[in-house]
């Protein structure tokens, strides 16, 4: 059996499955039950100076027949006096002690950073979460992700908080910026043992179509709030992945944003991740999905022959590159395997529409044909074909040719004039443009019923 | 043995005849809806007779515009409510789903045409309206789906419309006909009230166009008249005792069970002598109405019914036996029907071949014929210069639906000699277009 435990900057915990700080780790009561459920870690949800609630404050993107694809939130830190929650996370370390309690921290001045850190160690934290990342409400009092979009502040911050810490220090970056190594970078030069990314990333979910306000919505008002969930899963993968591979940022990193399953986990875990959180998935369905958790990521190591977290970790990032540096005479061509075909026409519409004109219709059937020598490879078809493995990209070059755009540059054959013979598209069939016209079927008018079909309407002798 | 006990009550017959195709709610239409892969030039319009813009209609569901989904659905067809719940969808637009192909349950395209239908009919929105009048005046012969279908199309073009209905009730087959767990009177009553809202023809019930003077006055009164006067009673056997008490048609039949519900009686054996849809309905009706035993006899084998395969699965479901290549010879019984005296037969080069000594009695206490309707030829025989086919059916022009005598045309079962709603519905809306190309010129 794989061993799932880890050691991250420090602290150690029994798999690499933590909540976020969130409202599920709002009380002891909450950490307990996650704890005695299976989860390895929690980052106690954010401490401060308490604050006041508006309600509502969480916003849904529902996509289809699919809720929470996307959620968002308006809620400040811990409600909860301080006191409160040290006394439960003293009373929760003595009951797991060996699983993660982080305090996530969240104050303004230097005293009251060395306050605090001394008390969360006191009620025995194992490690501290410095939340730079709030996007809403916090920020415009000068904290949360207010210091985690000013790289010096936050630098000033953490040194604020390595005078006194004695435990692992995780500084939490926000989204909300360009380039999301630079605070990666102030965090280690202000001597931070690690970094955790993504907080939620500034958003307006939706708005109510009647009451002309966005979600959500605090007595016909709203604000913009932070994004979290499912869908924000690409951009904390990118951003992971941009830490985990700059030179000098070499902290562990503890991946969030979007984990849902041990999936979401492995992908994090790939780019460079070497613990995980997760909130919205929990606020979904409860920590119950920490079971097929830990029984997915177990099963992915055995089959992959991995021993440790640590085995996994980054396997991918030597993969990820500068498209600069991808094989230019690589090409791939759509398949269609005929036997799977449904018939939608699905790919036909978007490769006509939505690419290149590349798939044609024959009579007599309903199964489209690719055109090999219009194919550009670029896996439409394929992402919009419902049936499992009916559209393949099939490898048709040589495989001996290896060309890329820094090469190119490097020996000037770079297309560099607005109407260069040598751009790209300048060798792909187009068709003409008056040729688009009268392709679009007959659509029914108001009141008018198409034309119905010969054979179902004409009697025999008529 | 039948599994459902007689029912005594309106609520137990609504037990009995519990809707086959219930109305969704909008978290099932939501899920359904979502499955819809809007195909391109999509299989399941192609598959359905009135054509309508299914993808379109999933689509806007999804997208929470029912009104604007309902509005597609009867732009293409005015029986739209009704279509989605009696239209056989296993062999129309479900039948031509993709979804089949990747043995996938294909997507509830009829539920969903009820599903937004309903919604609008309930809230009475006006989606239509009549067209500016024109001054011309049509009168429609039958309330039926082809005449019902026509007088809004007509009405949509700005004519003055008449529908004469012998009946009391309009929608012809649909409410005197169909079975009831596939539709209830109320659903398809509401539907008519909220059409002829739209449109505002005008309907005559208990007017039958019975005489010569009576389609004369038509004649001149009105610029064109619309034939949807479907087909007649159940066709005659020509079998000795078929007069006895307990010996019915299958359609009047249906018709009586319709209008009275638990009040009709049934046997508590019932033979039903046929093999097409009809003696489907009748024979599953008869079983829902708590007979005991319930034997479909068919002069042929199994799989040479005319039935579809869902149909006789239906009523096997509920208990029918059936009974085959057996041909009646005669209705026995004194005053009252006590048995069916069968001869049995085999098909040779297609043909039914009676076997000699063969015959047998099999006791039962109602027969009921579903062997097929009459064409009420002697009626049309009353219209100058109209031609009928060797089968009774009317002859009309298939797109403009112009029968031999110019003034006269015609739609529905009449014409097509017996399909479904579907068709009527969309027959009669391209012959109100025919009856406008012909008045426009
Ligand atoms: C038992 C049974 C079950 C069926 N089940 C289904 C089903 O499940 N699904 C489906 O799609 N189809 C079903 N059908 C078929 C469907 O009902 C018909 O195809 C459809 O109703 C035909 O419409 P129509 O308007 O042509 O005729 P009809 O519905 O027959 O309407 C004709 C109307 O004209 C009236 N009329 C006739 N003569 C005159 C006159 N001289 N003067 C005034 N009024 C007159 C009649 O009273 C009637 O109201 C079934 C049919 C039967 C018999
Ligand atoms: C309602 C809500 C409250 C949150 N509160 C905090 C907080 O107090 N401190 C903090 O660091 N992050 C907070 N977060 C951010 C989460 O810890 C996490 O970074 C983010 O939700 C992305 O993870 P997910 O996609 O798994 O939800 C909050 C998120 C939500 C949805
Ligand atoms: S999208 Fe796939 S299933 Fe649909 S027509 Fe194309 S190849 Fe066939
Ligand atoms: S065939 Fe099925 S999936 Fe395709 S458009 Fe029609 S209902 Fe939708
Ligand atoms: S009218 Fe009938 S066949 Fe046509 S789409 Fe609706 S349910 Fe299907």
């Amino acid at each position: 059996m794989p061993d799932l435990s880890i050691n991250f900057a420090g602290i150690k915990s029994p798999n690499p499955f933590w909540l976020a700080s969130a409202p599920p780790t709002n009380s002891g009561y909450q950490v307990m039950k996650a704890f005695d459920a299976g989860w390895g870690g929690a980052v106690w949800k954010t401490l401060g100076v308490p604050v006041v609630n508006v309600s509502s404050r969480y916003g849904g993107v529902n996509y289809r027949d699919k809720r929470l694809v996307g959620f968002n939130n308006i809620e400040l830190i811990s409600d909860r006096p301080l006191s409160h929650n040290l006394r439960e996370i003293e009373e929760v370390k003595k009951r797991f002690p060996n699983h993660a309690v982080i305090a996530s921290l969240m104050v303004q001045s230097r005293q009251e950073w060395h306050d605090i850190v001394r008390a969360s160690e006191d009620a025995g934290a194992d490690g501290l979460e410095l939340n730079f990342g709030c996007p809403h409400g916090m920020c415009e009092r000068g904290m949360g992700s207010a210091v985690g979009q000013e790289p010096k502040v936050l630098q000033m911050i953490v040194e604020w908080v390595m005078e006194v810490a004695r435990k692992p220090v995780i500084v939490k970056l926000t989204p909300n910026i360009s380039d999301i190594t630079e605070p990666a970078l102030a965090a280690r030069r202000g001597g931070a043992d690690a970094i955790s990314l993504i907080n939620t990333i500034q958003s307006i979910v939706g708005v109510d179509l009647d009451r002309f306000a966005p979600y959500p919505i605090v007595d016909g008002k709203g604000t913009n709030g932070g994004y979290c969930g499912p869908a924000v899963k690409p951009i904390a993968l990118n951003m992971v992945k941009n830490c985990a591979q700059h030179p000098d940022v070499r902290l562990p990193i503890s991946g969030i944003g979007g984990i849902e399953n041990w999936r979401d986990a492995v992908e994090h875990i790939l780019l460079g991740a070497s613990s995980v959180q997760v909130c919205t998935a929990v606020m979904h369905f409860g920590f119950g999905i920490i079971r097929e958790m830990t029984s997915g990521l177990e099963q992915y190591m055995v089959e992959k022959g991995f021993n440790t977290i640590n085995d996994m970790v980054g396997k991918a990032l030597p993969n990820v590159l500068h498209w600069e540096d991808l094989n230019m005479k690589y090409k791939v061509t759509a398949n269609i395997n005929e036997d799977k075909c449904i018939g939608c026409q699905l790919c036909y519409t978007a490769c006509e529409d939505g690419a290149h004109q590349a798939i044609k219709l024959n009579a007599g059937t309903r199964v489209p044909e690719i055109i090999e020598e219009n194919c550009v490879g670029c896996n439409l078809c394929s992402l919009v074909c419902p049936v499992e493995q009916c559209i393949t990209m099939e490898q048709t070059d040589s495989g001996t040719q290896h060309l890329t755009w820094k090469e190119r540059t490097e020996a000037g054959d770079i297309p560099t004039k607005f109407e260069d013979e040598q751009a790209g598209g300048r060798h792909h069939w187009v068709p003409e443009p008056s040729a688009a016209l009268g392709k679009e079927r007959y659509k029914t008018l108001p009141g008018k019923a198409r034309i119905i079909s010969g054979e179902t309407v004409a009697p025999a002798e008529a | 043995m039948a599994e459902f006990s007689t029912p005594t009550t309106e609520q137990q017959f609504a037990e009995n005849f519990a809707q086959l195709k219930p109305v969704m709610n909008r978290t099932e239409a939501l899920y359904e809806s979502s499955r819809c892969l809007f195909c391109f030039d999509a299989p399941c319009i192609k598959a359905c007779p009135s054509g309508i813009d299914i993808p379109q209609f999933i689509r806007q569901i999804n997208s929470g515009n029912d009104t604007g989904a309902a509005r597609t659905i009867y732009e293409a067809n005015y029986f739209g409510n009704a279509c989605g719940k009696v239209c056989p969808t296993e062999v129309l637009c479900e039948g031509a789903c993709v979804y089949n192909l990747q043995e996938v349950k294909p997507i509830e395209i009829g539920r969903l045409q009820s599903f937004a239908t309903t919604k609008v009919i309930k809230s009475g929105e006006k989606l239509f309206g009549p067209g500016a009048d024109n001054g011309k005046k049509v009168a429609v012969i039958g309330a039926g789906p082809a005449g019902i279908s026509a007088a809004c199309e007509l009405r949509s073009l700005g004519y003055g419309v008449d529908v004469f209905e012998a009946k009391a009730q309009p929608s012809g087959l649909t409410v005197y006909g169909v079975a009831p767990y596939k539709i209830t009177n109320e659903e398809t009553l509401a539907e008519m009230t909220y059409l002829q809202a739209q449109f505002g023809y005008n309907v005559h019930f208990n007017s039958a166009i019975s005489s010569r003077e009576e389609l004369e006055k038509l004649e001149d009164k009105y610029d064109a008249i619309f034939l949807g006067i479907g087909l007649g009673k159940t066709n005659e056997l020509g079998l000795p005792g078929e007069d006895k008490i307990n010996c019915t048609g299958a359609v009047e039949f249906i018709a009586e069970l319709r209008q009275h519900h638990h009040e009709v009686a049934v046997g508590r054996k019932v033979i039903v002598l046929g093999g097409g849809n009809t003696a489907m309905d009748a024979a599953s009706e008869s079983s829902r109405l708590g007979a005991e035993n319930v034997i479909l006899a068919y002069r042929r084998a199994k799989v040479e019914m005319g039935a579809y395969e869902f149909e006789y699965d239906l009523a096997k479901g509920v208990g029918v036996k059936g009974l085959f290549n057996v041909a009646p010879v005669e209705i026995t019984g004194n005053g009252y029907v006590s048995g069916v005296k069968f001869i049995r037969t085999e098909t040779k080069d297609g043909r039914v071949q009676e076997i000699a000594g063969s015959e047998f009695i099999e006791p039962c206490d109602m027969v009921i014929k579903a062997t097929g309707q009459a064409k009420q030829t002697e009626f049309l025989s009353l219209i100058p210069g109209l031609k009928l086919d060797g089968k009774g059916r009317i002859m009309a022009d298939a797109h403009t639906g112009q029968t031999s005598n110019p003034k006269y045309f015609a739609s529905g079962d009449a014409w097509n000699g017996g399909a479904e709603v579907v068709n009527a519905a969309a027959e009669a809306k391209l012959t109100a277009r025919g009856i406008h190309a012909y008045l426009s010129k």
